[in-house]
């Protein structure tokens, strides 16, 4: 819509809608066209302002628009046609609910005449993600595309952000109508409450002020929030560990002496435990998940709890919460410096030198650690050289399983919106799509996606796409030719019964590599590159690192019985976790 | 478990009733009933929803039913506090010889005789959920043929409106 005079507002409704996306500011979307979006493709042709990244599946298109809002802190856009296009952004659609990441999806849906007639390529998408999106609309007036888009990227923003689907049926597109940019977003039910509570605040410092075994326990809501800043400020002053959950790696540098790093399953034993023995939870923009609790009713027993959270249906829905306080977490934590810096020239600080005594030593005698089986490449080592070699200003994107546990532990964080992956769905295929979006969004950066090699092959034709539009992101297939996070729940769980877990992707005397990754990589225009000893990894991750020009596919081929350790088994109490197989932590309780 | 009535101003927009009922589903909520219709204003519709949880879970409901951005107020009415009403029409089997204590029955109960034939009576009656469970227990050995009602809809007592007097204000979101 550059040709139009800027005083022309006669235009279709697809054109409302290019205008609208240049309006609000959006640079890219992710998508593929279909019939009934068709004419919105024709306009977005001629957009100087919005570059459109064809994607080869839908998903991949909804992958990468998370991977570009998590990596760019912006609303990230992705588009599909009515019907099959839209159900395939599903997956990705409630992995963003579930890991509130920002995401606007446009899709096309066929004319409002036939909606209701079973007719070619309808869904009713709005219907289908109604429980995993913040909000939807379905247009029903092309008068009302531009205060629908602006709506709807203001909800995905806003508040505690998630995505928001804008259903357009094709005559809606196709219709006559005026582009009028809202002023103002008309929301009347929707006031995100950012503010905390003075109250709670002072409350929750005069708590603090008293706790002598506190544990700072961060979620995704610090990095939404843009609040990692402040977050050091309020560590610092108040001198208490620092956990970072699966969402929130990179929130507090993993250099700095009071981060214990991550809790939960697999968490370390130091954060789990410093967590299970603390008086004082203060829990910023977390959300109790079962994955990090445990067996609820044994979490944390002996702890009180301040929860800061936009969300106020996350306050006291897992744990009661005795400290409640809704609010953004920047104004939060900014507040809760204030009132600390209060008590303590009030003369009210606990020395924590006690408690520090006791994490030091859970540190000291239960660190991260891995094995290696004979002869076979360790991945643990694989990820943590990678995370060395490529450093910490370096985006690392990975899939599910264990490779993103192993990538969580054993790269060193430095920096907020480094890390991204897929959490709370736990959607495999994530990592190779959200990878090129981050890239897209972060040019400069590089992008190492670490993926498993099922994971790999569930997405990774979005490679032709990082290919043909000039995206080269770098891929570490961590391949030990099994579905390995439930193989190795086989292994302990049900008697070593690898019952459908084995992928065929790693050569043995018998059989050959299918597929062949690098081959793969080569066919879907990459670079590929195999490792296959520990001698190779530094070299193969150095020349991974030399290309510039192209996506990088790394083959590691490591052993398949590695496993993820520390774990604390599904369904058990915190207080059960293992730090290795087999092997239970003794704490001395006379420290307590 | 126990009963809460609450009431809930929403948009007036195609979907919401999906929206608050599919919620309900999603998150495991019972509802004993629920009643819509428009209200004093016309951007606006009013749902009386009767839920049966415990206090815990009620908190729940409410912050969830606010996440919804249609939904504007939530207020929970309090029993003793509030007028709540709900309409049954019940058609029971009247012949000749019933005829009195069927229509007997109906004005005891303040109810409406709204339609009469050779074999029936239909009966319009209005009251709190009690009282047409006692007019209802009173004609079953009549034979009931069929029967109709309306969900619960509620209003609080004295002067304040769910609306208040100023702008449209969601309810204090904090818990």
């Amino acid at each position: 819509m550059s040709t139009d005079p800027i005083d022309d507002t006669s235009c279709t409704g697809a054109q409302s809608i290019v205008r609208s996306l240049e309006a609000v500011g959006a640079d890219v979307v992710f998508g593929i066209p279909g019939g009934a979006i068709l004419p919105l493709y024709d306009p977005l042709f001629d957009s100087t302002a919005v570059r459109h990244v064809l994607v080869r599946h839908e998903q991949g298109a909804g992958h990468a628009a998370e991977g570009y809002a998590q990596a760019t802190g912006k609303v990230g856009v992705c588009m599909a046609t009515s019907g099959p296009g839209a159900t395939n952004l599903v997956t990705a659609i409630a992995d963003a609910h579930m890991d509130s990441v920002p995401i606007v999806a446009i899709t096309g849906q066929v004319p409002s005449a036939s909606i209701g007639s079973d007719a070619f390529q309808e869904a009713d998408i709005c219907g289908i993600t109604m429980p995993i999106t913040k909000h939807n609309f379905l247009v029903t007036n092309a008068d009302d595309i531009p205060s629908t888009i602006a709506a709807a990227f203001h909800l995905a923003a806003t508040g505690r952000p998630g995505p928001v689907l804008v259903d357009v049926p094709k005559d809606i597109l196709q219709a006559r109508t005026t582009f009028n940019w809202p002023t103002r977003v008309d929301l009347p039910g929707y006031r995100p409450n950012l503010r905390p509570h003075s109250k709670q605040v002072r409350e929750a410092a005069t708590v603090i002020s008293q706790a002598k075994r506190p544990v700072l326990y961060v979620g995704g809501g610090v990095l939404k929030a843009h609040a990692t800043e402040e977050l050091a400020k309020l560590a610092e002053l108040t001198g208490a560990p620092v956990v970072t959950t699966l969402m929130a790696r990179g929130a507090f540098p993993d250099s700095h002496p009071q981060n214990l790093k991550m809790p939960g399953m697999h968490g370390n034993v130091a954060a789990v435990t410093a967590l299970q023995r603390s008086d004082l939870l203060i829990c910023l923009g977390a959300r109790f998940d079962d994955r990090v609790t445990g067996k609820l009713s044994t979490f944390a027993p002996g702890a009180k709890v301040i929860h800061a959270d936009i969300d106020p249906a996350e306050i006291s829905k897992n744990r009661v919460a005795d400290v409640p306080i809704v609010g953004d977490c920047k104004e939060t934590i900014s507040a809760l410096y204030d009132a600390m810096t209060a008590e303590h020239a009030a003369g009210r600080k606990v020395d924590l030198t006690g408690w520090w005594r006791q994490l030091d030593s859970y540190r000291e005698t239960y660190p991260l650690g891995y094995e290696w089986h004979d002869g076979q490449l360790a991945p643990q080592y694989v990820i943590e050289r990678l995370g060395v070699i490529a450093g910490p200003d370096a985006l690392y994107v990975a899939g599910v399983g264990q490779h993103q546990m192993w990538a969580a532990q054993f790269i060193s964080y430095e920096k907020p919106y480094t890390w991204l992956n897929s959490g709370g769905l736990g959607t495999m295929g994530y990592a190779v799509p959200a990878a090129m979006g981050a890239k897209v969004g972060r040019p400069e950066a590089t992008v190492w996606a670490i993926d498993g090699d099922g994971c790999f092959q569930m997405t990774n034709q979005e490679l032709a796409t990082c290919a043909i539009e000039g995206i080269p992101i770098k891929v570490a297939i961590i391949n030990n030719g099994n579905l390995g996070m439930v193989r190795q729940w086989q292994t302990l769980f049900y008697d070593g019964r690898y019952s459908n877990t084995g992928l065929g992707t790693l050569q043995t005397e018998q059989t050959r590599r299918i597929p062949d990754f690098v081959l793969l990589a080569e066919a879907l225009g990459c670079v590929g590159l195999r490792c296959e000893t520990k001698a190779d990894v530094d070299m193969t991750i150095e020349k991974a690192m030399a290309v510039n020009d192209a996506p990088v596919v790394v083959d590691f081929c490591v052993g398949q019985d590695a496993q993820v350790w520390p774990m604390v088994p599904a369904g058990t109490s915190n207080d059960e976790i293992l730090a290795a197989r087999d092997v239970r932590p003794v704490f001395d309780e006379s420290q307590v | 478990m126990s009963r809460h009535t609450l009431s809930v101003l929403v948009e007036n927009k195609p979907g919401v009733l999906a929206r608050v009922s599919a919620l309900f589903s999603r998150r495991g909520f019972n509802i004993d009933s629920l009643a819509v219709g428009p209200t004093e204003n016309e951007d606006l519709s009013r749902m009386t929803i009767v839920v049966d949880v415990a206090s815990q879970p009620l908190e729940q409901v409410t912050k969830q039913l606010n996440k919804l951005i249609n939904v504007i107020k939530i207020v929970e009415l309090d029993d003793d506090a509030a007028v709540q009403r709900e309409l049954l029409l019940v058609k029971v089997a009247a012949p000749v010889a019933d005829r009195a204590v069927v229509l007997q029955t109906a004005q005891l109960f303040r109810a409406r005789v709204v339609d009469v034939n050779s074999d029936s009576v239909t009966i319009e009656a209005t009251g709190t959920p009690a009282k047409l469970d006692a007019l209802l227990e009173v004609l079953t050995p009549l034979g009931i043929k069929e029967m109709a009602q309306s969900g619960v809809v509620a209003m609080a007592r004295g002067p304040r409106s769910i609306a208040g007097a100023g702008p449209l204000r969601a309810v204090d979101r904090a818990s």
